[in-house]
């Protein structure tokens, strides 16, 4: 009670006045205890993790991540080389996809079940006295094959058109008209063709060949040049029985 | 009772202000509230026991905190910094316990 000794002792003793210094570090420790309490607690909830651990859990857990980080290079490392392969097979695949769909569309022209267009010909057969006969048209396909031809048709007067593949055949049929796989055409025929025409042209001209087979018989061959050719007719492709594909 | 407003300022004050520790400080601060708290228990059964001594409190209140920052200072030079601060919780735990006990008896004589 040292601050009282220069007031009387009846003297109104300020508040501040009636504790010991002892009592005044009191409060000041407690105060500062309650601080750092709060302080720590603040601490401890806001970063829980990395602040306030010691350097040794800190170097366990740096070391524990740069072990995991290796892990995971080695995982990444391996998922690129799997997507890289499953590339490039997607790649190949799709060439041979692209491959086998051009095959097809050939084989197709080929076989006469594609419709096909391109430059080529029309061979118009007009009767004279005697009727054509299916050897003729037979004599001009078999020589247009021979130049190259890739795809023909056969149509009739009636419009009735019929696609020229490796199985067609010509008949004789009555009255002048013309049996074609089965069906009956009738004069005037045309066959339209697709090839090189210069080639094709040459090749019905030549001496002794369809043209002048046809004018012998009193007829009349009127081959044309065309920039498009349309082949739209299709042929029934059958189905095999016997052959099987070698592979 | 103003030890008990004084210890909520100083809470509140914390709180409020939000102060970053230095990291310098950051491994003895725990240790040392736990000393502080052992020094507050021990000085409220002191005052239920009538024998409690203002100057007598300070010292020992001081003399804790310094002697648990030290243990952990040397605790960490010495390489065992984390086991050395388990320990000193666990000393300073058991004599809280045993400080709450002797209050619990006091005030409820149970």
């Amino acid at each position: 009670m040292r601050g009282e000794s220069d007031e009387g002792p009846a003297a109104v003793v300020p508040p501040w006045r009636r504790f010991s210094s002892a009592a005044v570090m009191i409060v000041v420790l407690l105060g500062l205890l309650g601080f750092t309490l709060a302080v720590q607690l603040r601490m401890t909830t806001t970063d829980s993790s990395l602040a306030a651990a010691r350097q040794e859990d800190l170097v366990r857990i740096l070391y524990d991540l740069e072990a995991r980080e290796i892990r995971l290079r080695q995982d990444i490392a391996a998922l690129e080389e799997s997507q890289r392969q499953l590339r490039s097979g997607e790649q190949g695949r799709q060439a041979a996809l692209e491959e086998a769909s051009r095959r097809a569309d050939e084989l197709g022209i080929l076989a006469g079940t594609l419709p096909a267009r391109g430059p080529g010909l029309t061979v118009r057969f007009q009767a004279g006295a005697k009727p054509i006969a299916a050897v003729r048209v037979l004599d001009a396909v078999q020589e247009l094959r021979g130049a190259g031809a890739e795809a023909m048709q056969i149509s009739g007067g009636d419009r009735a058109t019929v696609r020229v593949v490796a199985s067609t055949y010509f008949l004789d049929g009555e009255g002048g008209s013309l049996i074609v796989d089965g069906r009956s055409l009738t004069g005037p025929f045309t066959i339209a063709v697709l090839g090189d025409p210069a080639t094709m042209r040459t090749a019905l001209n030549i001496p002794g060949g369809v043209v002048a087979s046809v004018a012998g018989d009193g007829g009349n061959v009127i081959v044309e040049e065309r920039e498009v050719v349309e082949v739209s007719a299709l042929h029934e492709p059958r189905p095999l029985e016997h052959a099987r594909p070698v592979s | 009772m103003i030890a008990v407003l004084a210890l909520l300022a100083g809470v509140l004050l914390g709180l409020w202000l939000d102060p970053t520790v230095p990291a310098v400080l950051q491994p003895y601060l725990p240790i040392a509230v736990v000393a502080a708290l052992d020094a507050v228990f021990g000085g409220v059964r002191a005052k239920l026991d009538r024998i409690f001594d203002d100057k007598q409190f300070v010292v020992s209140f001081i003399s804790n905190v310094l002697v648990a920052a030290l243990i952990v200072y040397l605790g960490d030079q010495l390489g065992v910094g984390g086991q050395l601060s388990t320990g000193v919780v666990v000393v300073l735990g058991v004599r809280i316990f045993g400080n709450v006990a002797a209050i619990r008896r006091h005030l409820f004589r149970a």
